[in-house]
């Protein structure tokens, strides 16, 4: 229906969050992390739910996997003929989903295998640039249409119910992936959009986040400065716009990153050594409109990597676990404990500070 | 010829029954309003004279005292108010401009009382700045759009130059000669303090106040008073400037006998003679122009300060403040209609300039659309009166505030208007030396000095109930905004929502 | 002790001192009535001296080699062992006028309320002094005197 595009211009809530990353690369099922979302099932209130998993399309792997909502047929047609206008369209089927009581309303769910061609008159635009821009377009201009996610070797997964009903409505156990990253939701002011569930997703960026953006009017026209205008409805959509713009456009190193979205304070910076102190300044003084103020905690999925990382109170929960090759970020341990009941290790990761998986040195993202 | 036609604006009242004839109004008042007849041995007030000041209502130890503005006497008539007959009549008297003081008194909308602040409810929680950090710390100058590093992690990007703020507000320019040495003092001393900065004006940089120089922005305007390669390397920053919010246009004339020898060596200009302030620079008359003067500033200055641009905010000023940040300006100072001045011609400062809220919002989406905000920071001037205003100016996308008039009230300035008069009992906008001793510069600085903290403390409880704890999140978060009594037009330039949306 | 001291700059010369002290001193304590009934019987003890834009308000300093003790035959004059202040027994004093001749200051006055000198007290049972309370532009201190 085209009168849910109009989101709220953040979407508050609560909501709870995991992610699982097997660092080793070992490809494992979805039926783990709806396990532990669904241990969390009192932090969301079936108005969205969400995964996106990373690894899952192998064969594929060069490829952008395109996965695409639509509310109508005409959508669908209409955006299939801009897919076969730009790209090149490897394969297309519908996403495959099992019927399930509590999932209602669907709309139908597709995705795209693509490629597109550099184009000649715009150099400085490449691939990702290209497909970023595809993906705002569609969002933002046609009518009933949605993309979820535009990366490779991965997709997000999600629709408005409770996570783990929406998990068993994709068969995500029927996937495999090296890592998993989960949401339940809590909104408080919207009727449920499948579009505007969690994860949100730009090229192979996904982010699933707890929290309310107070800092959101600014992050928005800051990103406006670089391009990224076109679909900003939410606040955790703006995280993951940042972390394409500050990782993949301006490369920062990933640490000074997250410093620029949760940064010391200026009385640490004071007591910090000369250089450490220059560095968090200048980042002060340069990414202030990328600062995300407010409280947050976001687990953060990209090729090869998981970040999980909090505001710089941290006014939301975040823990974190390891066992064996695997990392573990949630909002609640129980939900880690689910599905690994002794962990090597369990720790809360102070405010601000990053909690970075990456896949071991050797293991390729497959 | 009699002045018959021009009533007296204000009545004195003096309450028989309190007035202990101590003579201290008698003494206080400089427009020689109230005087002692020794024979009856008893005070008489000449209300003809009386501006408004309030000083001998404020010393009266017996509040005998109370003056009221006189009431309408003439027939009711919407479009020619006793402001505007009076006005014809003083100068069909004397004839040449009607001349004023500080900022338009006009009954124009105040667009800060039409936007209002949000705050957390429930899903993010308020912080309380008393137990947590909340973040003040501003820093003024051009920024890169980005930082690079090199392979080992280390940080490539040199940052220039910038002013560093504890409070985002700062002391307007008010030159010395406009404003007494003791009020010049004072705001030096509290931006010290504070750590802030004050502005000198085109009143050059006075040897006693060169100790808080890190503390002081220079400016360098039309008449280049006080200017030397020492006077720019001095000052903390540089500030050319174009134009004043309270006279776009007009230059400004600081009267011979006003330029006392203390003055003349300030301004570098003999003494008893008029310092004129031409209306333009006059090696300035293209942007061109402009970028040279800067560039050359910098070169003196060796590329180690900031130096920006103060304009007025006029129609057209999302393009100019755009041109001179292309022209290299680090930082620029847009001044609104209301701005304040020690003197001006009364018709300029009703009707030229527009307001500072849309300029403000007009320049930083021009900014930004262009893709140079980060090039140059904001600075906004024009009447702000509290710290609410502060707040609302830096949620539109300022960087930082100046305060002038703001900060005169704080000194004692009860807004009479007569600055040019050179007869201020309250001692900030004369010469007169039996004037001048009665701002104590330690009570002045202290005063000054709480008014900034206190507006610091108001900026960080708003901050915190917004549930933002460092003010880059409020810089530009219009979101946090939202306006009232105000058209879909006015809305859109402000680039805010609706309350209630 | 503490003394009062004299910011000559910041003066302004309003009188307000000399008001405020002539209310302390009389017998209301009220300033109307002071004024109304008193003016011209009661002294004020600080007089502001005025010359042009200069001005200050002189009150007895209250010497630590005090001319005007020294100078009383009758020993009226002497100094309070608690506060230091120099100060006036009036049931002793006969008006001989002998401090005013010796004050350095001329900060003694004939009073005008029987034949006694008067000067200032210090604001006796007030931590601070009337002048110093109501001096608007911080002129007039109270201060420690670290010399000592």
């Amino acid at each position: 229906m085209a009168t849910n595009r109009l989101l709220p211009f953040k979407d508050y809530g609560g909501c709870s969050i995991v992610g699982v990353m097997d660092q080793s690369g070992r490809l494992f099922g979805g039926d783990a992390v709806i396990r532990a979302i669904a241990n969390m099932h009192e932090r969301s209130n079936g108005l969205g739910g969400g995964f996106a998993a990373y690894g899952i399309y192998p064969a594929r792997a060069d490829q952008y996997a395109m996965h695409l909502m639509f509310d109508t047929a005409a959508a669908k047609a209409e955006t299939e003929a801009l897919l076969h206008e730009r790209c090149f369209v490897h394969h297309a089927e519908e996403i495959p989903t099992r019927h399930h009581p509590n999932i209602t309303g669907e709309p139908l769910v597709h995705r795209y295998f693509i490629n597109i061609e550099p184009d000649a008159d715009r150099p400085f635009m490449d691939e990702d640039d290209l497909v970023v821009e595809l993906h705002m377009h569609i969002n933002a201009a046609v009518q009933d249409a949605f993309v979820f996610s535009a990366g490779k070797n991965m997709g997000c997964f999600k629709g408005v119910g409770y996570p783990e009903d929406l998990g068993a409505y994709f068969r995500l156990d029927e996937y495999e992936a090296y890592t998993w990253i989960a949401h339940g939701r809590f909104p408080t002011n919207t009727t449920g959009w499948w579009g505007g569930a969690h994860p949100f997703s730009i090229l192979d960026w996904a982010i699933v986040h707890n929290g309310e953006i107070s800092s959101y009017g600014i992050n928005k026209r800051y990103l406006r400065n670089f391009g990224y205008e076109r679909t900003l409805q939410t606040d955790t959509e703006v995280i993951a716009y940042l972390f394409d713009l500050l990782i993949r456009k301006h490369e920062l190193p990933l640490e000074v990153a997250c410093r620029a979205m949760a940064p010391p304070f200026w009385a640490d910076i004071e007591r910090m050594g000369e250089d450490e102190a220059a560095q968090a300044r200048a980042i002060r003084a340069v990414y202030g409109g990328a600062l995300l103020n407010g409280p947050f905690a976001v687990v953060v999925g990209s090729t090869g990597r998981m970040i999980g990382f909090s505001d710089r109170t941290k006014l939301r929960p975040q823990v974190c676990a390891r066992g064996g090759e695997r990392l573990y970020i949630a909002s609640e341990e129980a939900a880690i404990r689910t599905i690994c009941p002794d962990p090597d290790i369990v720790w809360h990761p102070d405010a601000g500070e990053p909690v970075v998986g990456e896949l071991n040195v050797g293991v390729r993202a497959r | 010829m009699p002045e018959w036609l021009t009533q007296p604006d204000f009545l004195v009242e003096r309450d028989p029954e309190r007035c202990i004839q101590c003579e201290v109004c008698v003494r206080q008042c400089a427009n020689e309003v109230h005087e002692f007849d020794a024979e009856l041995r008893e005070v008489f007030s000449d209300s003809a004279a009386c501006v408004g000041c309030h000083r001998c209502a404020s010393l009266c130890p017996t509040d005998a005292i109370s003056i009221r503005e006189v009431e309408l006497e003439f027939r009711t008539n919407a479009n020619w108010s006793p402001q505007v007959i009076r006005n014809i009549y003083r100068q069909a008297e004397q004839g040449g401009v009607l001349l004023t003081g500080m900022g338009n008194p006009e009954g124009l909308p105040i667009y800060w009382d039409r936007m209002l602040l949000n705050a957390s409810q429930v899903t993010n929680p308020s912080i309380d700045p008393l137990r947590e950090p909340m973040e003040l710390f501003t820093q003024l100058g051009k920024k890169p759009a980005r930082l690079e590093f090199a392979e080992d992690g280390a940080l490539q990007t040199q940052i220039g130059p910038q002013l560093e703020l504890k409070v985002p507000v700062m002391f307007s320019a008010m030159s010395y000669g406009s404003i007494s040495y003791n009020a010049s003092e004072a705001l030096a001393r509290a931006a010290h303090e504070v750590g802030t900065y004050a502005n000198t004006g085109e009143g050059g940089l006075h040897e006693h106040i060169k100790p808080y120089a890190d503390n002081m922005i220079v400016q360098v305007a039309s008449g280049r008073f006080g200017v030397d390669v020492d006077y720019l390397n001095a000052a903390a920053a540089i500030e050319i400037k174009i134009g004043q919010g309270a006279k776009p246009g007009i230059g400004g004339h600081l009267p011979g006998e006003k330029v006392s020898a203390d003055i003349s060596a300030t301004r570098m200009i003999p003494e008893g003679t008029d310092a004129i302030s031409p209306a333009p620079h006059h090696d300035i008359y293209s942007i061109e122009d402009l970028r040279q003067l800067i560039y050359a500033i910098k070169e003196a200055t060796r590329y180690t300060k900031p130096v920006g641009v103060k304009i007025a905010a006029v129609h057209h000023i999302a393009a100019i403040a755009s041109g001179a940040v292309r022209a290299g300006a680090d930082f620029v100072a847009i001044d609104g209609y209301r701005g304040g001045t020690g003197a001006a011609p009364t018709m300029i400062r009703n009707n030229v300039g527009i307001p500072i809220e849309f300029a403000l919002a007009a320049v930083d989406a021009r900014l930004r659309e262009e893709g140079i905000r980060h090039d140059a920071s904001l600075i906004v001037a024009g009447s702000f009166r509290c710290a609410a205003d502060v707040v609302k100016a830096i949620a539109l996308g300022a960087d930082a505030c100046y305060i002038g008039t703001a900060a005169l009230v704080a000194m004692g300035c009860h807004l009479c208007q007569k600055c040019y008069t050179g007869k201020c009992n309250w001692g900030i906008a004369t010469q007169d030396p039996y004037l001048t001793r009665r701002l104590n510069t330690n009570i002045a600085t202290r005063r000054l000095t709480n008014l900034l903290q206190s507006w610091g403390h108001e900026i960080q409880e708003i901050m915190g109930g917004m549930g933002i704890n460092a003010i880059e999140s409020l810089r530009g978060n219009r979101d946090h905004l939202r306006g009232v009594n105000l058209s879909d037009r006015e809305l859109q330039v402000l680039g805010i929502q609706m309350a209630g949306e | 002790m503490k003394r009062i001291r004299i910011y000559e700059e910041h003066c302004i010369g309003c009188g307000l001192c000399e008001v405020h002290c002539l209310v302390q001193h009389s017998r209301s304590r009220k300033i109307i009535r002071a004024f109304r009934e008193e003016r011209d019987t009661v002294l004020p003890r600080v007089q502001v001296e005025r010359d042009g834009y200069l001005s200050f308000a002189l009150q007895c300093r209250h010497c630590d080699d005090a001319l005007c003790i020294e100078a009383c035959m009758t020993g009226a004059m002497y100094r309070d062992p608690e506060t230091g202040a120099v100060l006036c027994d009036t049931d002793r004093c006969v008006g001989c006028w002998m401090c005013i001749m010796a004050c350095p200051a001329g900060a003694i006055q004939r009073g005008t309320e029987g034949k006694v000198a008067s000067k200032c007290d210090l604001c006796i049972g007030q931590d601070v002094p009337v002048c110093v309370i109501n001096c608007p532009n911080e002129a007039i201190v109270l201060e420690d005197d670290d010399d000592e």
